[in-house]
This record gives C-alpha cells, sequence and structure tokens, in this order.
C-alpha cells in the first residue's frame, strides 16, 4: 500500500514536471530573472554583489518552487482535470504531496543552477557545500509548501497570482535577501521570523559566506521543516474545505 | 445483495439552503444500463458526484459493489470508471501518454499499462492518433478517448455523465453503439442523461429525476404503459404558425402537446371530443393536415405524463465549456 502510494505520488511528480515545468520558456524565465537582478546589482554596486548571492539563491528558490505551482492546481480546477485525479484512487495528500514535489524539484535545481553559476563568478566558500544543498533542499519544500497552502485556498488562477505576490514580494525584502534582517526595523524584523525564506537565507548566507548568521544551521532547517509539515498540512485542510465547498 | 452493483439509501445534498438532493433511493443491478433521466438541474450529476466519491452527502448513503462510497473510497475509486460530461484529460499529453498516466494512477503494471493503452486505441480507432496531443482532437475522438482512459483499469461499474453532449449525429450513434459494446461484455453502465430518446434506446431500466426527488423507477417499456396509449393523437400538418402549440395547449380537453417540427403528439383523456375543436383551430388558422393518427405512447410521452413537465426542459443542453 505505502509503495504504491508513493508510486503514484512520483508519477503526478513526473507529470506536472513534464506537462508544466520542463518547457523552455520557464526554464529560461527561472534562469533570466536572477541573472538580471545579479546584473542589476552589479551595476549598482560591483563590490557588494557578493554579499546579496545567498539572498538571490533563496529568491529563485522561492519563485521557482511557486512560480507554476500555484497555477497548476487552480488551472487544472478550470479545464476539469483535476476532477481526473480526484476520481482516481489517489488520497488527495498524496495528490497534493505529488503536485508540491514538482515544484520542490524546479525550485531546487533553479536554485543548483544558479549556485553553480555564482560559484564560477564569485568568491564563495564551498566548504559547507552539502549544508548549503541540505538547506536549499528545504528552502524549496517550505516554500514549495506555502505555495501549496495559497493555491487551495483559491478558486481563480488570477486569484492565486494576487495572493503569491501578496507573499513573496514582502518577503524579498523583509527577510534579508538585499538588506541583513539585523538592519531591519523592530516590527518587520519579527515578522520575518514567521516566514521560510528568513531562514533560508540566513543558514545560505552562513554556508556561503561563511557569516556567522542569526541562527544556527540546526536552527534555521528545523525552521524550513517545520514550515514544510505547518503549511502542507494547513494546504490539506484547505483543500479539502474547497472542494467541499466547490462540489 | 450480490447482484447489486450500486445502492443508494435516502440521499440526500444541500447547498446552504437548497436541497439539489431530496432523499433519494435506487437500486443498479450488476450488469445492466441503468439510465438517470431528467432535465438539467435536477440532481443528476449530484448524485453522480457522491456515487463516485467526489462528494459528501448531506444525508443518507451510497454502496458501489457492496463497498460504502464515503467510507472505502479509495476502493470505489479504484473499482469503478467515471467518464465526466466534460472530456477532462490532459491538453498538453499525447493520446497515449494520457492513457498510460491513467494506467499508473490505477497501480497498472508497466506491461500491462502500454498493453491496455494500445488495445483500447486500437478498439476505439485511435491508434493512428496515439502521438497527437489531446488538445489537437475533435471533440468526438476526445469524447472517445476519455471513455477508454476510464475503462483503463477495466472497471466493473462505468458512470458516463451526459456522454452525447455537444457532439453530432453520427459521433453520438457510434458512442452509442459503444455503450452497448461495453455492456455486452459484461460492464455495468450508469447513465446520467437529459436526452430521453438515448435513454430509451439503451437503457433497461430508467429512473425519472425531476428537482431532487425521484418519481418512477423502471424499464422504458413499462413507463410507457403507464401512459394510456389510447390518449395520443399524431398530426402532422403542412405548416406551423405563431404560437400553435400553446393555441393547442389551450382548447379545452387537451393535457399535453409535444411538437416535433410539424409534427404534433397531442395528449387527452377525450379525443373524440378534442378533435372537432383541433380541426376548427386548423381552419382558422388555414392549416391543411397531411396526416391523422393515433399512436402508443413514447418515453417522452411516458415522462410528460409522469412528470407533468413541458418536454422543451429537455431539450436543454448545458452550456460545455
Amino acid at each position: 500500500m505505502f509503495i504504491k502510494t508513493i508510486k503514484k505520488i512520483y508519477f503526478i511528480t513526473l507529470k506536472d514536471l513534464k506537462t508544466y515545468y520542463l518547457k523552455p520558456p520557464l526554464i529560461s524565465w527561472g534562469i533570466i530573472m536572477p541573472l538580471a537582478l545579479v546584473f542589476a546589482f552589479y551595476l549598482k554596486n560591483p563590490k557588494g554583489i557578493r554579499e546579496i548571492i545567498p539572498g538571490l539563491i533563496g529568491m529563485v528558490i522561492l519563485f521557482g518552487s511557486t512560480s507554476m505551482e500555484g497555477v497548476v492546481i487552480t488551472f487544472e480546477k478550470r479545464v476539469g482535470t483535476l476532477e481526473r485525479l480526484l476520481l482516481a484512487p489517489v488520497r488527495k495528500s498524496s495528490l497534493l504531496l505529488g503536485k508540491m514535489l514538482s515544484g520542490v524539484i524546479f525550485g531546487f535545481l533553479m536554485g543548483i543552477l544558479f549556485l553553480i553559476i555564482s560559484l564560477f563568478i564569485f568568491d564563495l566558500n564551498t566548504n559547507k557545500i552539502i549544508v548549503t544543498l541540505i538547506l536549499m533542499f528545504f528552502s524549496a519544500t517550505s516554500f514549495a509548501s506555502l505555495g501549496m497552502f495559497v493555491a487551495s485556498s483559491v478558486r481563480e488562477v488570477f486569484e492565486a497570482m494576487t495572493l503569491f505576490n501578496f507573499f513573496r514580494f514582502p518577503m524579498i525584502f523583509i527577510c534579508g535577501v538585499f538588506m541583513p534582517l539585523e538592519s531591519m526595523p523592530g516590527i518587520i524584523k519579527y515578522i520575518a521570523w514567521f516566514l521560510p525564506l528568513t531562514y533560508s537565507v540566513d543558514g545560505l548566507r552562513n554556508s556561503l559566506l561563511n557569516e556567522a548568521g542569526l541562527f544556527s544551521f540546526g536552527f534555521n532547517l528545523f525552521m524550513l521543516i517545520f514550515f514544510t509539515v505547518f503549511f502542507f498540512l494547513l494546504s490539506i485542510f484547505t483543500f479539502k474545505r474547497r472542494l467541499v465547498l466547490e462540489y | 445483495m450480490n447482484n447489486i452493483a450500486v445502492e443508494v439509501l435516502d440521499l440526500a445534498k444541500c447547498y446552504g439552503k437548497f436541497w439539489a438532493l431530496k432523499g433519494i433511493s435506487f437500486s443498479v443491478r450488476k450488469g445492466e444500463i441503468f439510465g438517470f433521466l431528467g432535465p438539467n438541474g435536477a440532481g443528476k450529476t449530484t448524485t453522480l458526484r457522491i456515487i463516485t466519491g467526489l462528494s459528501k452527502p448531506s444525508r443518507g448513503e451510497a454502496f458501489v459493489l457492496n463497498h460504502s462510497v464515503t467510507r472505502d473510497e479509495i476502493w470505489v475509486k479504484q473499482h469503478i470508471g467515471v467518464v465526466p460530461e466534460v472530456s477532462n484529460l490532459y491538453p498538453e499529453l499525447s493520446v497515449f501518454d494520457n492513457l498510460i498516466f491513467i494506467g499508473q494512477l490505477y497501480d497498472l503494471p508497466l506491461k500491462r499499462r502500454i498493453f491496455r493503452a494500445e488495445k483500447l486505441l486500437k478498439e476505439f480507432a485511435l491508434y493512428e492518433k496515439r502521438n497527437i496531443l489531446f488538445s489537437k482532437l475533435s471533440k468526438g475522438m476526445k469524447r472517445k478517448l476519455t471513455i477508454a482512459a476510464s475503462l483503463m483499469h477495466e472497471p466493473e461499474v462505468l458512470f458516463l455523465d451526459e456522454p452525447t453532449t455537444g457532439l453530432d449525429v453520427l459521433s453520438s450513434r457510434n458512442l452509442r453503439n459503444l455503450i452497448k459494446k461495453l455492456n455486452q461484455n459484461g460492464t455495468t453502465i450508469f447513465l446520467t442523461t437529459h436526452n430521453i430518446r438515448e435513454a430509451d434506446e439503451l437503457c433497461n431500466r430508467i429512473a425519472i429525476i425531476v428537482n431532487g426527488e425521484i418519481i418512477a423507477i423502471d424499464s422504458p417499456q413499462n413507463l410507457k404503459d403507464k401512459t394510456p396509449s389510447h390518449n395520443l393523437l399524431l398530426i402532422r400538418v403542412d405548416k406551423v404558425t405563431e404560437n400553435l402549440k400553446e393555441k393547442l395547449l389551450n382548447l379545452k380537453g387537451v393535457k399535453g402537446v409535444i411538437q416535433e417540427n410539424s409534427l404534433f403528439r397531442i395528449q387527452s383523456d377525450e379525443i373524440n371530443s378534442i378533435l372537432s375543436s383541433i380541426f376548427k383551430l386548423f381552419n382558422e388558422e388555414k392549416i391543411k393536415i397531411d396526416s391523422i393518427n393515433t399512436s402508443s405512447p413514447s418515453l417522452e410521452d411516458a415522462f410528460v405524463y409522469l412528470t407533468g413537465l413541458d418536454l422543451e426542459i429537455m431539450k436543454i443542453d448545458k452550456e460545455i465549456k
């Protein structure tokens, strides 16, 4: 039974990667957007660009793991293919996990691609590369999980996009991507504690720049796993609730 | 109990203050084609969604092959096939890949998946199209592939929701032949439709549902027999003037009028006494009678007789995306 469930999750993930994610426009957007940002910051401050690379990696993973995920569920609802999945002998949690994992894989791969490019260009610490990869992976799971919660809470594609931007853009500015968290005003600092990108960026700064972060690797990892589980459980609840409302 | 494929007990569904289903009960025998006939909004799709595990009932219970839909949801889904009203396979996947993906969801081993997909594509005359994207198929082909997909795991019970809606005459006829063939091969068919002739042609038994309540359940012949046969008058006219149907309905003694182009099926308890007023009306309207007959009732007559509804309501198709 367990093996069968794992296989179904795998097939849903594989199908979503094939049909939605691994398409040239999405891949090129995933690469071009962060490179354009790096270039823009490089023009402004060539010496300070290295300092924001961990934040940009976190941001790449955030956008990579959520950009398509939010649209997929609402889009599939609209064209009726979600009903096809709901009619199949698949648990709703497996269905959501399959869809979430495709976002995780895409976000993680985009992050790795950006990391490889950054390692060639900038002098980054490679001694903690395993720690970096672990943090990147769980960053992807926490962001995708947050994305799944947003996607399962709404009915229409435009609602998903609006809600995503409501979460993503403030996160970029208050979670330490461009400015260290320590330099943020008090209230914003406290809000940042409730957002997964904070722990992703803090951990990546520590592993890639060898900076003493606000939190330890263990705490950052714990928080990312906590957000993954918390938002995933929340998305199962909201998804089931929405199905009751819509059917 | 072993001969029962689907059993529904006191099923009710409430949306806010609106009761879409008001406590319906019926059973479907194994091996039969069971028709669920009613106008749009009668509660057909709601019933189907509850039986197939897509929706939860507000009250009552549904069983498929003796398993509770709410308690054994995954088991039930593994043993049924569902063809929704909208052909809902993946537009971005090819014809073949769509079937393979469905096979994966139903735990079919790799070799079995490929074998079943190829077999079904050949049976449904879609093998030549196997590498074409689903989105590129015609409406009829999409419908056929959606049915093929629901048969990948060889379900014991197949649910079809308005299978011919939106299809042309030829595709509809082919699809009806296909449904008959599937049933001959042992699949129990549960068919929801608002097409009375389709139900008459295909179904062993029919449940008529109106406003969330079942009005009658019987074989098409028994339903027809419930309509008194001496009460039907068939008149074909040379032309149809404005509001002719309404004028006929307003004649004293006329209980119902079904119009099919220039043919009027008039129901009355006193045929002889209404003839003179019909002739008088036709004279006034300068209408010539081409033919006049009495007839045994059709399922359409039975539907009108049993439900008291105007047949026009059954001709309204739902908007298909």
